[in-house]
């Protein structure tokens, strides 16, 4: 069962949700943090990391003595990572994607494998809970890649948890591709309906059932409710707005071990998931 | 001289958007920029009036002609993305657009449309000229619509002889934000007193030093946790980063989002209203942002 934590909004509670959900079911289960800009989930877990690897991606590398300067490398690359200048190949790393369309079409084998850091893969675990994240090196652009690394981690676990970034774009899809059901996380404001709808989109275009959690439902307004009636999506959870679990939140202590007695609904939230992957999810 | 300032603050939901917004109305004079292409909202409390609506068009993305295919499998071999199906068929969500497949298929088979991959606007807005965009779902090129919309901002700026542009940031350190950030005149970080504040705070801090702008803090919901506020201002000091003032909680942001109107124009004598006027005096003042446009580089973050 691989669930993603979503949403379109950033700040309306994804990790939140994320972590006492998996603190709540713990043993069988794995979190995986691929919000890899911003990783917050090891802030309110303190796992131990056992595991840790730099994940990189290729980048082409001059043989000068063997290049010709014929271009076919710079006229295949989209990306402009390759140009010619003075009979001369001129690398600019940042903008490559990993195509490896210059090495094939290099007539003289002048290309060479070289490697760009994209950032840090860290794995270990948190009591019995299974834990990954990723870590991306700031100053670098492109999420995907290692997003798609952090993603491989499942370790074949019963139930994966993914926390995926903000958004709607390409970072976000890559972390929600392929889930078995996406729970997007809200809040009743205008700002929390108006990327909600971006995200309902994203996820419909995937084809995954999902469902919504409304945080901090009694700051706002009826807005998301409706929506979510008028989509028939299901509304899974509400958390109210509570002065103890903002200030819990601001120091790193997840919801569950603040107040223990909300292990047992994340537990019945992960029921509610069960239900609603298998059945009224599909018919959307 | 035209200076930009643009809003930032790495995690996402600090009130970057309603802070822009409400620097929006107090400046006047100026061009607002929402460079949050993928959740856009500013336009939610700027009631924008579209004057003038541009297609985005992106990268491309291999299409196989099925009539023109025979199945020899070098796309297949060749794509390193995974993007292309056992049938021949190619996923256009999946697709890279590194056109490998198109320049190599012996049967030249494979087409490379353009694609739209989303829309870009010039609006009048209630408090002046805005640029806003809107980039399609589950599309690539974030970071060049950003580069897009400001590049536009500041042409309108030229246009109607202003001098200043407000730009609201994306969340997080990828490459919208590396697009957002280069070249402005300084950054105004929008930060929450807790762990993950800090953390996301001290990561798009780090990306800025590379950038050599400026950075201003502005603390919102300061009283929520005095203690991790306390370390924020440490940190700040730390990297040269002048803290331009505190906001407190106050449910006022959410009931002035529902009225679609700044904080300081629903609530203009609360106490979060106060604070931002005296954060916008303190950013209008400070060395930075001076009319002539001089560098200070010893204002750099470090």
């Amino acid at each position: 069962m691989l669930i993603t934590i979503a949403s379109g909004k950033g700040g309306t509670g994804k990790t939140t949700v994320a972590t006492n959900l998996a603190l709540s079911l713990g043993r069988g289960a794995r979190l995986l943090d691929c919000d890899v800009e911003e990783p917050n989930c090891h802030l309110f877990l303190h796992p131990e990391i056992t595991e840790r690897r730099e994940v990189t991606a290729f980048i082409p590398v001059i043989r000068e003595e063997l290049c010709t300067g014929c271009k076919k490398c710079a006229e295949i690359c989209r990306f402009r990572a390759l140009t010619v200048v003075a009979g001369k190949v001129l690398v600019f790393p940042e903008l490559c994607h990993s195509c490896g369309g210059c090495l094939e079409v290099c007539p003289e084998q002048a290309i060479g494998q070289g490697r760009r850091v994209l950032g840090v893969l860290e794995s270990g675990h948190c009591g019995e809970l299974g834990f990954s994240q990723g870590r991306l090196r700031v100053g670098e652009a492109m999420a995907p890649p290692l997003i798609r690394q952090v993603r491989a981690q499942n370790n074949g676990a019963e139930t994966v948890i993914i926390d995926a970034p903000p958004g709607t774009s390409c970072p976000v899809i890559a972390a929600m591709r392929g889930s078995d059901f996406v729970l997007l996380v809200t809040e009743p404001t205008p700002f929390g309906l108006h990327d909600l709808r971006l995200a309902v989109e994203a996820v419909r275009l995937l084809g995954i059932p999902c469902g919504l959690v409304i945080n901090r439902a009694d700051m706002g307004d009826e807005g998301v409710r409706e929506y979510a009636r008028e989509m028939s999506l299901p509304l899974i959870m509400e958390i109210p707005y509570d002065r103890k679990i903002a200030e819990a939140y601001s120091r790193g202590i997840p919801i569950v071990e603040a107040m223990p007695e909300w292990a047992e609904r994340f537990r019945g939230l992960y029921r509610d998931i069960l239900v609603h992957a298998g059945t009224s999810g599909r018919q959307q | 001289m035209i200076r930009e300032l643009v809003v930032v603050s790495g995690k996402g939901g600090t009130g970057k958007t309603s802070v822009t917004a409400a620097f929006g109305m107090l400046a006047e004079n100026c061009v607002l920029c929402d460079a949050d292409v993928d959740a856009a909202d500013l336009h939610l409390l700027m009631a924008p009036r579209v004057q003038r609506r541009t297609d985005f068009m992106g990268g491309s993305k291999a299409v196989i002609r099925k009539e023109a295919c025979t199945a020899c499998g070098r796309c297949l071999e060749l794509c390193r993305f995974g993007a292309i199906s056992g049938e021949f068929v190619v996923d256009p969500i999946a697709c890279e657009g590194c056109g490998v497949c198109v320049d190599l298929c012996p049967e030249r088979a494979i087409d490379f449309p353009v694609q739209r991959c989303g829309e870009w606007y010039i609006s009048d807005a209630r408090f002046g000229p805005m640029v806003h965009a809107r980039l399609g779902i589950a599309e690539e090129n974030s970071g060049k619509l950003v580069s897009l919309v400001r590049r536009e901002a500041r042409t309108l700026a030229e246009n109607k002889d202003l001098q200043l542009i407000i730009t609201d940031g994306p969340p997080g350190i990828g490459c919208p934000v590396i697009a957002a950030i280069g070249g402005a005149t300084a950054l105004v970080i929008v930060v929450e007193p807790t762990v993950s504040g800090l953390h996301d705070m001290q990561r798009v801090a780090e990306l800025a030093s590379h950038f050599k702008v400026p950075g201003l803090v502005c603390i919102n919901k300061f009283d929520l946790n005095p203690e991790m506020t306390g370390r924020i201002e440490a940190y700040a000091a730390d990297r040269n980063m002048r803290v331009t003032g505190h906001i407190p909680f106050d449910p006022v942001f959410t009931r002035a989002m529902i009225a679609g109107q700044t904080v300081p124009e629903y609530a203009p004598d609360s106490p979060a209203a106060a604070a931002i006027y005296r954060i916008w005096r303190e950013i209008t003042s400070s060395p930075v942002m001076n009319a002539l446009g001089i560098k200070h580089f010893s204002a750099n973050i470090e």
